[in-house]
């Protein structure tokens, strides 16, 4: 009896202490060309962790993966203590696990508040709903009106999509995340494109999310990682180089040869 | 306090907008009442333009709104004719309850063609939708034991609609039937444009990547609307076999098909109404230069859809909304919110 | 019956080859900028009607008229291209669909009224009429300079495509146009070159049907549906897939209309839509 309890209570200790979003051995190639070897990680919850590396590395290739865009050829994929290696893309995002794009993938001609109530109204499963009409789902409305708030886009949200700024469009990526209520956070590159003096409000408004998200963001700009990430990960011609705290990479003989250029990749 | 209450009320405003009903629609439908007492010559005309003005709108759902391109879709508008015809001859004249039943035969068969459907996007849809369509057509075109071939369905008899209004010559009772059934079923279309759903499929539309990444069920959707798209085109062919009392293989064809499309594309797809217009445009011109070689009219609709696509990609009343609001936007310096669909 | 057999397989095959001459164009256009020409028949009905024109009208050679056909047909493409198909590159699918079946209508309607609408009747040269006998088979002496002319096309377009630098530009936009135009490719003019080159071979193509399959204004669409199916079922881009389907599907009509008659077109359809859902880039296709 009181050793049942005591798995139990280590179970459940177990759990709390999963980490959100972890990998083992995961392998992906195009033919001759290995995009992905051997990638083994965990992010633990709460974490706000950077994915840097320079461009072929294949930090996106890995978002692909993990959010099952891709199929890999070799490797398991853990969201908290489930195996998510052979869910669809719909499921992994039920689930909790979201990402956005590098370059806007979002909704042009539906303006900014129908674009993030269609998320809302999904994961609420109001999305295949035909009887009633869209005003009448107020508490969807709402929150999203909430979230857009939350991202300064409260008075942009009549808008079209495509007459924002693109600044605003990045914050809209992360509005449309950020509806489906994820548990962990993937941002590809959420800066790009966007000047220097906006992108540090940019990542202001997402190091003040929630301690229940957990978030791993592709960046170049390394000011940006070493301000907001609590622990970086260097990948390097598909593999991870590797490791550590900010102050740790920054140290790092391999990590600095890398983006001075003098080794090449992989 | 008030303008609190007014930012309250703006969000759900701003999207309950785009939903009413607007003065021009109401004259509109009032006006679809004209052929009853200025045309009544042209009764029998007036219910082929409903009836093909249904036939569009339920290709509208699935190219306007969630940007399916099929250029089969006169399969089931042929499967409903054929049904309808089909119980009619054999001794089921009785108008309504064999419009349910074509309807729901195509909307079956487009239930099943759904789950093919959904899964396939550009050159492979388009080619897989023109295969399933030339196909049908092919095995209606084999099976004359029980389609009449090449010579078409004979023998269709229609009781009276309602058990009192005969199916004539004038077409009084043609064009009340077609009416009716276009408005009811476009009453549907509406709320189902305005609704969640409706949401979901213009974001399918837009951005078929996205929805995934924000969770959604694309494939489920798409096979929903599919469905519905089936069973509306069903009951357009049910009521052309109805009213014309006869079926041929045309209503299959893979020139109904295409006619359906430019008829879309003319009056501008993805905004509800594009259909209804173009099939008035298109059936009344056609009407009144069928005296003209048909070689020839398809000369003109040959420069029609180069002019379309290359001058006015959003139809005419995509054409007409930009013109509108560049006008507005002329007359007034305030910020432009976001235009209704 | 083997005999019979071997003949069906090879009208099948002679069928097939100008089935590839038609379609190649279509096939590597389409691959390299994903631009839906519906209108590509319209070429070759184009090249069939300048051919019929000279034979009938101004008494040339049969043999002669086969360039000019290509050139009348290449050079109708430029124009086009020019003048309409270069604002809708980035345009949806079906805007392009829609133009280009505008076009298709136009050119049906155009030849009906210059030509009428019966079949044009021709005369082949006599060296070209008639068959040989090799193993206690017939071969139609047309049929045989159809494959040949067609083997002969195939060869010289691999040849160029492996060994020459425009050919290795071909393949680095069909392959990736983004990554071609990074590396200095003009891809527009490479794209437009291709499309004149393969309307060219459509409009000979045209040409070379007159004999087999008859010319009316309605080839422009009837052929277009073949010619779609090679193009989806080989693979955009894909030169050995075009000769792959377009072999047979040719084998399969003529063995489908001379073995079971009753089915029609069906069974061309039915293995389209099923190869088709198999491999919906085509059996050779990339995307």
């Amino acid at each position: 009896m009181v050793v049942a309890m005591v798995v139990v209570i280590a179970a459940r200790d177990a759990a709390v202490n999963a980490p959100a979003l972890s990998t083992r051995g995961l392998n992906k190639r195009f033919g001759s060309l290995v995009v992905a070897r051997d990638i083994e990680f965990a992010l633990p919850q709460g974490a706000r962790y950077a994915l840097v590396g320079p461009n072929g590395a294949g930090k996106t290739t890995l978002i692909n993966l993990i959010t099952g865009m891709l199929q890999p050829d070799e490797g398991r994929i853990f969201l908290g203590e489930d195996e998510i290696t052979s869910s669809r893309p719909e499921q992994r995002v039920k689930r909790g696990l979201v990402r956005t794009f590098q370059i806007n993938t979002l909704f042009p001609h539906l303006s900014v508040l129908e674009a993030v109530t269609l998320a809302v109204c999904e994961r609420r499963g109001h999305g295949g709903a035909w009887l009633r009409r869209l005003p009448a789902y107020r508490d969807a409305i709402d929150e999203a009106y909430g979230i857009l708030g939350s991202l300064m886009l409260g008075n942009q949200c009549y808008r079209l999509t495509r007459e924002l700024a693109y600044g605003q469009q990045r914050l809209l990526e992360i509005a449309l995340a950020l509806a489906t209520k994820p548990r962990v956070l993937l941002l590809d590159e959420p800066a790009a494109g966007v000047p220097r003096e906006e992108s540090a409000e940019l990542f202001t408004a997402i190091s003040s999310l929630s301690q229940h998200i957990s978030v791993l963001f592709i960046e170049h700009d390394m000011d940006i990682v070493f301000r907001f990430a609590s622990r970086i990960i260097v990948m390097v011609g598909g593999r991870i180089l590797v490791e550590g705290t900010p102050g740790e990479i920054a140290a790092d003989e391999r990590v600095r040869e890398v983006y001075l250029g003098k080794r090449g990749h992989g | 306090m008030s303008a609190a209450l007014e930012g309250l009320a703006e969000r759900y405003l701003h999207l309950e907008r785009p939903t009413r009903w607007r003065k021009s629609e109401i004259a509109f439908w009032i006006a679809t009442l004209l052929p009853f007492f200025l045309f009544e010559s042209y009764l029998s005309l007036a219910s082929q333009v409903a009836i093909t003005a249904l036939f569009a709108l339920s290709l509208d759902l699935i190219l306007g709104y969630a940007g399916i391109v099929s250029l089969g879709h006169a399969a089931f508008f042929g499967l409903g004719a054929y049904a309808a015809g089909l119980i009619a001859k054999h001794g089921w004249g009785e108008p309504l309850s064999g419009l349910v039943m074509a309807a729901a035969l195509a909307g079956v068969v487009g239930y099943a063609a759904s789950f093919i459907i959904a899964r396939f996007r550009h050159l492979a849809l388009i080619m897989i939708t023109l295969g399933l369509g030339l196909l049908l057509y092919e095995a209606a075109n084999s099976a004359s034991w029980l389609t009449g071939g090449a010579d078409g369905l004979q023998g269709v008899r229609m009781w009276p609609l309602l058990g009192y209004f005969k199916f004539d010559l004038f077409g009084f009772t043609a064009y009340t039937y077609s009416l009716a059934v276009l408005f009811l079923v476009f009453l549907v279309a509406r709320r189902l444009i305005h609704s969640p759903f409706g949401l979901s499929l213009r974001g399918i539309r837009e951005n078929p990547v996205r929805m995934p990444a924000i969770g959604a069920p694309s494939h489920a959707h798409i096979r929903k609307i599919y469905s519905i798209s089936a069973v509306m085109a069903g009951m357009a062919g049910a009521l052309l076999a109805q009213t014309t009392s006869t079926v041929s293989l045309e209503a299959l064809g893979f020139q109904r098909s295409a006619d359906v499309l430019v008829i879309l594309i003319l009056g501008g797809a993805g905004r509800l109404y594009g259909g209804i217009l173009g099939a008035i445009i298109y059936m009344v011109a056609r009407d009144q230069f069928s005296g003209v070689n048909p070689q020839y009219w398809y000369f003109w609709i040959g420069l029609l859809l180069i002019a379309v696509v290359t001058l006015l990609p959003n139809g005419i009343l995509g054409g007409l909304a930009q013109w509108t609001s560049r006008w507005s936007s002329r007359w007034s310096s305030s910020s432009r919110r976001g235009t209704p669909p | 019956m083997l005999a019979s057999l071997v003949g069906v397989l090879f009208d099948g095959f002679a069928y097939g080859m100008l089935l590839f001459v038609l379609s190649v164009g279509l096939s590597v256009t389409l691959g390299m900028m994903n631009f839906v020409n519906l209108a590509h028949c319209s070429f070759a009905m184009l090249g069939g009607y300048i051919a019929v024109t000279l034979m009938n009208a101004l008494a040339w050679p049969f043999f002669a008229t086969l360039p000019v056909a290509f050139v009348a047909a290449a050079a109708a493409s430029v124009v086009l291209e020019r003048a309409l198909y270069r604002r809708l590159y980035r345009a949806s699918d079906l805007d392009q669909c829609l133009l280009t079946i505008g076009i298709v209508f136009v050119s049906i309607a155009s030849a009906a009224y210059i030509y009428g609408t019966i079949q044009q009747p021709v005369q082949m040269p006599p060296y070209l009429r008639g068959s040989v006998v090799f193993l206690g088979v017939n071969f139609a002496v047309y049929r045989l300079f159809l494959v040949g002319t067609a083997l002969a096309i195939t060869f010289v377009l691999v040849a160029s495509l492996e060994y020459t630098r425009f050919g290795a530009q071909v393949r680095a936009a069909v392959d990736n146009q983004r990554m071609a135009r990074g590396l200095g490719i003009n891809v527009q003019r490479t794209f437009a070159i291709t499309f004149a080159l393969g309307s060219g071979l459509a409009g000979l193509g045209g040409a070379l049907a007159i004999e087999m399959v008859g010319l009316d204004p309605g080839f422009a669409f009837s052929f277009l549906i073949y010619v779609l199916i090679v193009v989806s079922v080989g693979g955009l881009g894909s030169i050995g897939g075009s000769f792959a389907a377009a072999s047979l599907l040719g084998i399969s009509d003529v063995a489908g209309k001379y073995y079971v008659p009753q089915l029609g077109a069906f069974l061309i359809y039915l293995v389209m839509v099923g190869l088709l859902m198999w491999r919906p880039a085509g059996l050779f296709g990339k995307r």
